[in-house]
């Protein structure tokens, strides 16, 4: 029983070196933007920049884990992104104006504008929501392939788009909307959000070291836990100073990392998560351990979107405007952005913090040479080729492993 | 030129990382014989056949192979190079294009070209001849997915020899066979014997080795025990040097004490594309019961459990009652909730997750029982999967280890685990025991012993017809979807079994 436990280390230090690879790559590029650029890449400014830019992608690349893991894709979450973009402008310009003042004449304009920007988020949640179940529902119970629903999905969203725009850019957006893609928290609240994280972190490492005694199971030197946890601490401090130096945390910033704990903390903690992973890794063996696999895929797509909806809110505010060209090709980034940090399209493996990673490396190199003033046409010779490369280097890896 | 030896295997050592998969291990093979090669699970077989085959290179162990007084050496990662020099192998599960017709598939790769077409004409005439002369009994136009596995394998077969084959290696060629399926591969066999064709044969059935070995080397844990001449030892003997100790018993003794009546299936029928692959089988299970199912392959013994288990959905006539009430099973998801559970006659493509965590398998379908509608309760379920682990006594380094690294037997114990967890009323088993060595059978024997004592009915299908006659109180016997016939333990004997399956006027070989 024990002579295998040194196979096991190795195995896990394996593990480790994937993950540490791409924020290793990341690093690297980072620091050849940086010299490259003379420093203004990693300027505190240009850093926010970044992480604002990989927002839109990242909830997509966020949703699309627990889609790919089951061995599924969504290609259709671009066309998505930019139709309810254009419904949240159509909303907020067009519809509601023409009505909720009438309805409420007693509120000022300023709070008409919330109100607004209230009805338009949940419509539009609800809008990803029904498209993702309507094209889930196809490909669970229809059986037509993720592949051909999803492309049949973004051509008539793409479509969708089209009619509602009639060729023009829908404006203007409301400034509570606004504030939610390019606000910034101010210096206090985001200090006070960092502590709250640092007491949850802490308050997570003890309450596991308790059920892991109360079970009887081995646990780890407390010094070992609490090192642990004040290394994440640290970092968050670190990111809250660093962010607080020069506007602040930004807000959607902060939306991207509540959803992504939270869809996390379902991959990992809850049944419809390790259903996922099941599902991936072997269906059939799934069904017959006498789960819903249908529902299973169809909740994927739901989630999807889900995410599709709060991308498509943020990028009408970040743009401040509906436009026709909104969320193109941005599945391929999302899909891009997942399998850099390690989500096998084989189904079955993949994680939210690795698709996080592979955004924010493809964001990375895409700012990096915007910064540098390159052509846009080198950015995406480049961002292909490193895709390619990343997924190559997975498949040989795995190679060696299985030898 | 009688005792010439054709392959001489001197002091291989190969290591894994962490283990020793073949220490130090040395044995000659003579020229014509059939050599037998037996070990339990993770004992090297699998190991040494990948070195003779060419899987793992000359610089990835230490030792010296030669053949034909040449020394093996080679150096990629594949098989080509020693088809070249005369060596083929043939897996348990045939490797072959299903959509493909037999002579297709023999020549694959490298078909008679004529002008830089292929020359279909000399393709099927040699086909034909190579099937004649080895008297293979596969018609040469099948396509592949027509025919049994058993066919597939003698397709493997044929492949091999029309490469001027000099050392046939058949790793484990009967696990997935039928009584007379086997028979068959016997006699062919002996007949490639005849013709001058060499050997390796690998098997968990020790008595194949009996009716044609002319020589076992038995290995554990990755030494040679010994090499003998099979007319010189007995099956005890080889167990015993197997398992490092004397079995007596091949099946353990249980108390059988069958119960009220716990499922009743009347008039079952079901059809799937068109056909009807289950025709009206009638028949009940007792708590505490082992009600074995025996049939050939394809006789619906299969289809009969997973109708069972809800896999046909609606297309299910007939009746099921469980403990006396009329229920309808139209799911897994159902059949788990009335409390029955299946382990599945294919581990790796139906009972496990490979990829996922030992833990993670054993939980699967159990984790209502530690997890709310939010959280997981991670470290009761761990504790749960050990207390099973633990009880099955499963060979792991962790729960956390990839289940995929477990051995053939370990993964199924896990599979076991996993429904054990589940606490069953009726327990279904697909024939749970192929593939696996002899001291983890034992240990599975026993605990469905142990299960039926506690009252839980059994249904174990089992192509071995010694284990069915074995561990059944009763034995159904299935023909062509059909139940041809239940028998009582103490009317069993494998030859009424045999009649039963084939209907007697069917002959044991294939056409």
């Amino acid at each position: 029983m024990k002579q295998l436990s040194f196979i096991d280390k190795i195995k896990k230090i394996k593990i480790d070196i994937r993950a540490y690879t791409l924020i290793f790559a990341l690093i690297i590029i980072w620091l050849l933007f940086g010299s490259l650029t003379g420093g203004i890449f990693l300027s505190t400014r240009n850093f926010s920049n970044l992480l604002r830019q990989m927002t839109i992608i990242s909830f997509l690349a966020i949703g699309m884990t627990p889609v790919i893991i089951t061995g599924n894709i969504d290609l259709s979450v671009g066309s998505m992104t930019g139709f309810i973009s254009i419904i949240a402008a159509y909303l907020q310009a067009i519809l509601l104006p023409t009505f909720l003042p009438g309805l409420f004449p007693a509120l000022s304009v300023e709070l008409l504008g919330i109100l607004s920007t209230m009805i338009t988020i949940i419509i539009c949640l609800l809008l990803g929501l029904l498209i993702g179940m309507g094209q889930g529902y196809i490909i669970a119970y229809g059986g037509v392939p993720a592949f051909i629903v999803t492309l049949g999905g973004m051509l008539i969203l793409r479509g969708g788009l089209l009619a509602v725009a009639q060729g023009k850019t829908i404006i203007p957006i409301e400034d509570s909307l606004r504030l939610m893609a390019q606000g910034y928290l101010s210096k206090y609240p985001g200090i006070i959000i960092a502590i709250i994280a640092i007491i949850i972190i802490f308050l997570v490492t003890l309450q596991s070291r308790t059920k892991k005694t109360q079970y009887g199971l081995k646990i780890k030197p407390l010094s070992y836990d609490l090192v642990a946890a004040s290394v994440f601490s640290a970092l968050v401090l670190a990111f809250t100073f660093m962010m607080n130096s020069y506007r602040g945390i930004q807000i959607p910033v902060l939306i991207m990392a509540i959803i992504a704990i939270l869809v996390t903390y379902l991959m990992n903690n809850t049944r419809f998560g390790r259903y996922i992973y099941a599902v991936g890794g072997n269906k059939e063996a799934t069904k017959l351990s006498g789960i819903n696999v249908q529902a299973v895929v169809l909740k994927t797509y739901a989630l999807m979107g889900l995410l599709c909806g709060v991308s498509g809110i943020i990028l009408t505010g970040y743009v401040a405007a509906g436009t026709t060209s909104g969320g193109m090709n941005y599945e391929l980034s999302a899909i891009g952005g997942c399998v850099m940090g390690g989500t096998s399209l084989m189904g079955g493996i993949g994680t939210v913090f690795g698709a996080l990673m592979g955004t924010l490396l493809m964001t990375s190199i895409e700012n990096g040479m915007s910064v540098m003033n390159m052509s846009v046409f080198w950015q995406y010779i480049v961002k292909g080729s490193i895709l390619i490369l990343a997924v190559y280097a997975d498949v040989t890896s795995r190679k060696n492993k299985s030898l | 030129m009688k005792d010439e030896i054709i392959l001489r295997i001197e002091n291989i050592t190969k290591d894994f990382p962490g283990i020793r998969a073949l220490s130090d291990v040395s044995f000659n093979i003579k020229k014509g014989d059939i050599h037998g090669l037996c070990g339990e699970n993770g004992a090297g077989k699998s190991t040494l056949v990948k070195i003779l085959a060419g899987v793992y290179p000359n610089n990835t162990y230490q030792g010296k192979i030669y053949f034909n007084e040449k020394e093996l050496k080679f150096t990629s990662y594949s098989i080509e190079e020693a088809i070249k020099e005369g060596i083929a192998t043939v897996y348990q599960e045939p490797v072959l294009v299903p959509q493909m017709t037999v002579g297709e598939n023999i020549f694959l790769g490298r078909e008679p070209e004529d002008k830089g077409m292929i020359n279909w004409s000399k393709l099927f005439s040699d086909t034909k001849e190579i099937l004649n002369k080895y008297n293979l009994g596969v018609p040469f136009f099948a396509k592949l997915s027509t025919l049994s596995v058993g066919q597939q394998q003698m397709v493997e077969i044929a492949k091999a020899l029309s490469q001027e084959i000099k050392l046939l290696i058949l790793d484990e060629p009967t696990s997935a066979l039928t009584e007379a399926e086997v028979n068959y591969l016997m006699e062919m066999l002996k007949n490639l014997k005849e013709n001058g064709v060499t050997c390796i044969y690998i098997s968990h059935r020790l008595d194949e080795f009996f009716r044609i070995a002319d020589n076992i080397t038995v290995l554990r844990d990755g030494l040679v025990v010994d090499t003998v001449r099979t007319v010189d030892t007995t099956e005890e003997k080889v167990i015993a040097m197997m398992v490092g100790r004397e079995m007596k018993k091949r099946f353990p003794i249980r108390d059988s004490k069958p119960g009220e009546k716990i499922l009743e299936v009347k008039n079952l029928s079901v059809s799937a594309q068109n056909k009807m692959v289950i025709k009206d089988v009638s028949f009940d299970l007792k708590k505490g019961e082992i009600l074995g199912i025996a049939g050939l392959m394809g006789s619906g013994r299969t289809e009969l459990v997973t109708a069972l288990f809800g896999e046909y959905g609606n297309q299910i006539d007939g009746e099921i009652l469980l403990e006396g009430k009329s229920v309808k099973i139209r799911s897994a998801e159902d059949a788990i909730k009335y409390g029955i559970s299946l382990v599945p006659e294919d581990r790796k493509e139906m009972g496990l997750v490979l990829i996922q965590e030992v833990y993670k398998n054993i939980s699967l379908p159990n984790l209502r029982k530690f997890s709310s509608a939010l959280s997981i309760d991670k470290y009761k379920e761990l504790k749960e999967c050990k207390k099973y682990a633990d009880h099955l006594t499963i060979k792991t380094p962790s729960l956390f280890t990839i289940t995929e690294s477990l051995s053939g037997g370990n993964q199924q114990k896990v599979v076991i685990a996993k429904w054990l967890m589940s606490n069953p009323k009726i327990l279904i088993l697909d024939d749970p025991t192929r593939g696996i060595d002899v001291g983890t059978k034992y240990e599975i024997y026993n605990l469905i012993n142990k299960l039926s004592e506690n009252g839980v009915g059994i249904i174990m299908i089992s192509s071995e017809l010694e284990e069915v006659l074995g561990m059944s109180d009763r034995i159904m016997v299935m023909r062509e979807g059909e139940c041809a016939g239940i028998l009582n333990r103490k009317d069993a004997t494998q030859e009424r079994i045999m009649a039963l399956a084939t209907n007697l006027k069917r002959s044991y070989r294939y056409n």
